[in-house]
């Protein structure tokens, strides 16, 4: 099963909420291009742990990322019930495994929280605030952090 | 279309004109004097004049003038374009270049260098022109003034009125010469013939002919012969043309300022009328054929051609050409009666022939068209999806065995064949000679010997090497930097030359050939080669290697790619900005090839790039390895082998080589060194493919199994991930999955000891 982001977008400060384990974790709507279901991926040669390998999206090749694990969470065993989130990360695209897409909030700036002070590598890393939202905790995924614009460095 | 776009074409034209010119100069400077080379010359910035001057742009119109008339000089004889000439015009070459540059993207241009150059020029024309009397005010014809002595003049140029490869027929002035009487004005005979492309481009030929008129008195014939019968007549074709006479006291030049803009798409001939006498005029125009009538009324067999164009015309157009010529037929009678018929004849069919042979080059050229690189990588990428496509649906027939019919087979083999034509031709709408990159080297090579007072010879071969545009446009950054160090660092002063007993003018090579598959471009430079020493003091200094580290020779050298590395020991004007060979090699890589450089202390550097022809597809295995499916380009494969237990032998503690007739070659577990496996496979198992690296060596990639041979589309990992070492690009398979595609030298060069995950950035995506 899948579906195309732009269906669902209806402008404004959206984000998509998805699963990880038991943890709530949410994106910007804007960067999100579609989220398809799991399909067998191609293993790359000296890739971080977090990196499944690469699968064909319509002719390109998009790289696909274990989110779990690249937060530092334990790595996923995908399954057919798994889910790529699309998603556009400055000049590239990149799929994000994940276990399910839950919702899509409409929030704004006031309903994001600072993120506590605790030394975890999610927090000084990839969070970018808390939202909570009908008693539930929603951590905000910086994107950008989860790959570092390397391209001037990169030798 | 708005200004800008009309702007925007002109300047695309620009280019062209400007890549013409210089080539055009070039082959001059190599001793070519053909009329036409020097007629493309000229016209090329003629061209760029006419645009810049619609457009306003004052400064290139300016300049395009100066040098135009110095051109002019060269053109008609009178400039002698020896070697000094030619730099002048090389340097002028650049000057405008620079300004078509300004004039579209803003900026200035050194106003002291086109300034000299103007000074220059202007002392060129003048400075060789005979004596003026020769070519006085008096509107004297063009030919080669009778007073210049030169060898040139001993063969009157033909009088290139035009560029059109027009010639008038020589004709005799003899009975004529010296009777010349000045009349009250000087009468000009002019014959206007416009082609097709007048009209196509706006132009009329009665504005033209009006704009003539206020110049002076003048009488008009139209010449109607060439008006073909209805059913072959094209309503947007140009047929007539007109035989003026004018009586001006305005010059030539005025004359030929109302045809300035159509002076290309005409055939005209403007010269002074020996006599003002009616009768007589006609003697001088040659160019008409005569009247289809008066050969049928005459002497039907002593002028064939002119009978047979007669004949061909129906009736109709017979009829209408009757009429339309009435008006000068009186005079066309006056004219046979003089002109002799044989010879009138000749002309005729002079001008057919050589109207015949002009319409046959311009097919021999080849029609072109513009087309919008977008469009043109948008059927590319659809002609993969073809292929790819192509590759499923063949698949998945062998996997539902339907084998028995052999229908849908004849048609998947027919569907195969026709993808892979397809694809061919696609990809050679992109494929261009690398020319054009080279030619920008030429400039580089000029300025920077000038910057640095060397005297420098750039020598290119194989410059119509083939090879996708893409590659073509990402090429020349490159390129650029390496010359700019091959003359600024390699290349020695003339001073330091002669005193090591070199020839004082150094020289830079530039060579392309295809090579297995891919492209091959060499550059070698005649100067004082890497010195290693410094190179591994500098690289000790910069923490780059150890300084108990033992390099061969051939490993210093190639320390010069790394980054932060400058050789030079002050930042000159030319290079060490801050751009190394670093960006050099990774631009390269970039583009699927590979740099090397091999140097030899006190005679010269050679850097050899290897790149693919194309970015788009490849010819390759498909093998598995530890699970995977990897493609192994076909280029790279010598021979497959499946080896026996007896061949393989070990070689220390962790190395194996396989006996090949009698030759021992390393083993290289493909799976291994991309760290799919653990522990080497065993050999026995696999098979062995003989791959050639760059470097020459021989390896026996060992892989699990073969499943066959491919054509597959290259697609980019860079896009959206990293570059992977080990690994050039990646590919879809007929079951929609990614395979990578295998880079053969980079494993070759892992098994020598290189590490492949040094250069692996992990960073790049997370």
């Amino acid at each position: 099963m899948s579906y195309t982001a732009k269906n669902l977008t209806l402008g404004g400060n959206e984000l998509i909420a998805f699963r990880i384990g038991d943890q709530e974790f949410c994106v910007n709507i804007m960067a999100v291009r579609e989220i398809r279901g799991w399909t067998p991926a191609t293993a790359m040669p000296h890739s971080p742990s977090y990196m499944i390998g690469v699968i064909n999206l319509r002719g390109a090749v998009l790289p696909i990322i274990d989110l779990s694990a690249r937060l530092g969470m334990k790595p996923v065993d995908p399954t057919a019930r798994h889910v790529i989130i699309v998603a556009q990360v400055r000049r590239k695209v990149v799929g994000l495994l994940v276990e399910a897409v839950s919702d899509i909030l409409t929030v704004t700036d006031d309903d994001i929280q600072p993120t506590p002070e605790i030394s975890s590598d999610l927090q000084r890393q990839f969070a970018r605030g808390i939202l909570s939202i009908e008693k539930r905790m929603i951590c905000l995924i910086e994107l950008e952090a989860l790959f570092p614009d390397t391209e001037s460095e990169a030798a | 279309m708005d200004m800008n776009e009309i702007k925007e074409i002109f300047f695309q034209e620009c280019e062209e004109q400007l890549a013409e010119l210089e080539s055009g100069l070039l082959k001059m400077n190599d001793g070519d004097r053909d009329p036409e080379t020097v007629n493309a010359v000229f016209r090329a910035v003629h061209s760029i004049k006419g645009g810049a001057g619609a457009f306003g742009l004052d400064d290139l119109v300016a300049f395009a003038h100066v040098f135009e008339t110095t051109l002019d000089c060269v053109r008609s004889n009178k400039l002698e374009p020896n070697q000094d000439v030619l730099k002048v015009m090389l340097k002028s070459a650049d000057v405008l270049a620079d300004l078509t540059n300004a004039a579209r993207d803003g900026g200035s241009v050194d106003e002291s260098r086109s300034r000299g150059l103007v000074k220059e020029l202007e002392a060129l024309a003048h400075g060789e022109l005979p004596s003026p009397s020769a070519v006085s005010e008096a509107p004297a014809p063009k030919p080669a003034p009778k007073a210049a002595p030169a060898p040139v003049a001993a063969a009157p140029a033909p009088k290139p009125t035009d560029d059109s490869g027009f010639q008038p027929i020589p004709f005799s002035f003899d009975d004529f010469g010296g009777e010349e009487k000045p009349v009250d004005l000087p009468a000009y005979e002019i014959t206007f013939k416009p082609r097709f492309e007048l009209y196509s481009k706006g132009n009329d030929a009665t504005l033209l002919l009006r704009d003539l008129s206020r110049l002076g008195e003048m009488s008009i014939y139209c010449n109607a012969d060439a008006l073909p019968g209805l059913e072959e007549l094209d309503p947007e074709g140009a047929y007539f043309f007109w035989n003026i006479t004018i009586k001006t006291d305005k010059g030539e030049d005025a004359i030929r300022s109302v045809f300035e803009f159509a002076e290309w798409d005409c055939d005209l001939t403007v010269k002074p009328a020996e006599d003002s006498k009616p009768g007589e005029t006609n003697e001088e125009l040659p160019m008409i054929p005569v009247p289809f009538d008066l050969s049928i009324l005459d002497e039907g067999g002593a002028s064939e051609a002119p009978a047979a164009a007669g004949t061909k015309a129906d009736d109709t157009a017979a009829a209408v050409t009757a009429a339309e010529t009435a008006t000068n037929v009186t005079q066309m009678a006056a004219a046979a009666a003089r002109v002799e018929k044989k010879e009138s004849a000749a002309a005729a069919a002079a001008a057919a022939a050589s109207a015949a042979a002009q319409n046959n080059a311009a097919a021999g050229a080849g029609q072109t068209i513009r087309v919008d690189l977008d469009r043109v990588d948008r059927l590319i990428n659809l002609v993969g999806e073809l292929v790819i496509n192509q590759a499923m649906l063949s698949q998945s027939v062998i996997e539902n065995d339907t084998t028995g019919t052999s229908s849908i087979n004849m048609g998947l083999e027919e569907l195969q064949q026709l993808t892979r034509e397809i694809q061919d031709s696609v990809m050679a709408i992109r494929a261009q000679p690398v020319k054009p990159v080279f030619q920008r080297m030429s400039r580089i090579v000029r300025e920077i010997a000038d910057m640095t007072g060397k005297s420098i010879r750039l020598i290119t071969e194989g410059e119509n090497t083939e090879v996708d545009k893409t590659v073509i446009d990402k090429l020349a950054e490159p390129l650029t930097h390496m010359i700019r160090n091959a003359v600024d660092h390699g290349i020695e002063t003339p001073e330091k030359r002669a005193a090591a007993g070199k020839n004082t003018e150094g020289t830079v090579r530039l060579t392309a050939k295809h090579r297995s598959g891919r492209i091959l471009i060499e550059l070698a430079d005649d100067g004082a080669g890497i010195n290693r020493e410094k190179v591994r003091q500098k690289a000790i200094a910069n923490d780059l290697i150890s300084p108990d580290a033992n390099l061969s020779d051939e490993e210093i050298d190639n320390l010069i790619f790394l980054p932060g590395f400058s050789t030079a020991d002050k930042i000159s004007d030319i290079s060490g900005r801050g751009v190394g060979m670093d960006v050099v090699k990774r631009s390269i890589q970039a583009l699927g090839g590979r740099i090397n450089i091999t140097s030899r202390p006190g005679q010269g550097s050679v850097f050899t790039m290897s790149l693919p022809l194309t970015l788009a597809v490849l010819d390759g295995m498909v093998v598995t390895v530890a699970g995977q499916t990897l493609v192994v380009p076909l280029t790279a494969i010598v021979e497959t082998l499946q080896p026996e237990a007896a061949a393989i032998h070990s070689f220390g503690a962790n190395h194996r080589l396989i006996s090949i007739r009698n030759s021992f070659c390393p083993l290289v577990d493909v799976g291994r060194i991309l760290n799919f496996r653990a522990t080497q496979a065993n050999p026995v198992e696999g098979v062995a493919l003989l791959v050639e690296s760059e470097g020459g060596g021989q390896r026996a990639l060992m892989v699990d199994a073969i499943q066959g041979q491919r054509q597959v589309v290259i697609k980019s990992l860079e896009a959206n991930y990293t570059h992977v070492p080990g690994i050039a690009a990646a590919t879809i398979l007929g079951d929609g999955r990614v395979a990578l595609i295998l880079d053969v030298d980079a494993v070759v060069g892992a098994s020598r000891g290189q590490s492949l995950k040094a250069e692996m950035s992990l960073a790049a995506v997370g």
